[in-house]
């Protein structure tokens, strides 16, 4: 089980957030784009505020739904280590 | 190797510029069947030992298996990207390096086919119920505070959610079946029961909100 506390796992991250499917659309180019410590993702269709993404050097909308969704987080810590192990 | 249909459409020009081993992916897969087999070859290859690494990552989550049987795995998954990447390398813009952006299709089936095996024998029981059993006794370490949020949580998960939205909400976040899970055992797709998930958090962090309002 995970030991991310009940309430967080039930209530989900509270900002505006990508789906699954642009999760996965955008995943490559936000790995890479992290892993040069460059923001993330100029064009992301959740994005309410590039600055914040520019500020925050991540796109909010993929970190939101990484946060939210078990499945695309594990996608994403795996390409990561890939990358990272390349 | 599964069979692979040959790609039809035209590769669309790359909106990025590609760096030479992306370029050189792309031309090659580009060619017409029979020229472009070596390179489909070798993209299998690579998305093989992807597959590998994510299984590998995995395999402590997995139930007993065989080193055979894991490959087996491995290779279900390789064929099953490898139909991926090809039906969508016209839409590669060359964002990533073609070699990223390949690896994802990879991580992902292999990532589904371990979560479905993982899940395989067991029943999934979409027990709407279960909500109403979640931190009801509390404990001692659950402070008055917490203890307030969960039974506001309870409270909307009560009034707040539709009936599917309360099934998909305790199995996804509170019994934590996967959603490659649950989207394949209620024939529907990941992105749908996300979907679902989203709409029922955002529904109860409303009902939190005009909770702590009155």
């Amino acid at each position: 089980m995970s030991d991310r506390p009940i309430a967080e796992r039930l209530l989900g991250p509270d900002e505006p957030e990508l789906g699954c499917d642009e999760c996965f659309e955008y995943l490559d180019r936000y790995v890479e784009a992290e892993a040069a410590g460059a923001p993330a993702l100029g064009d992301c269709p959740a994005c309410v505020s590039p600055q914040a993404c520019a500020d925050a050097r991540a796109c909010l909308g993929m970190r939101a739904h990484l946060q939210g969704c078990p499945a695309c987080a594990e996608e994403y810590a795996s390409l990561k280590a890939l990358l990272a192990g390349s | 190797m599964g069979c692979v249909e040959p790609v039809r459409e035209p590769v669309v020009a790359a909106r990025a510029p590609l760096d030479a081993d992306s370029r050189s992916w792309v031309d090659e897969l580009g060619l017409p069947p029979g020229e472009r087999d070596r390179a489909v070859a070798r993209l299998h290859a690579y998305l093989l030992r992807v597959a590998r690494f994510e299984l590998g990552r995995r395999r402590g989550a997995l139930p007993p298996v065989t080193r055979r049987e894991l490959d087996d795995l491995a290779v279900q998954a390789a064929d099953d990207a490898l139909v991926a990447v090809l039906r969508k390398l016209p839409t590669y813009r060359g964002a990533s390096r073609f070699t990223t952006w390949a690896a994802k299709f990879a991580i992902l089936e292999a990532a589904v086919k371990a979560r479905r095996r993982a899940w395989h024998d067991r029943e999934l029981t979409l027990e709407p119920e279960a909500w109403e059993r979640f931190g009801a006794a509390g404990s001692a370490s659950q402070g008055l505070e917490q203890t307030e949020q969960l039974e506001a949580i309870r409270d909307g998960i009560r009034t707040a959610l539709t009936p599917h939205q309360r099934e998909i909400l305790v199995a996804a976040a509170l019994n934590e079946v996967p959603i490659d899970v649950l989207a394949e055992r209620l024939g529907t797709t990941r992105g749908a029961i996300y979907k679902t998930l989203h709409d029922a958090r955002r529904n109860l962090r409303a009902h939190l909100a005009k909770m702590e309002a009155a």
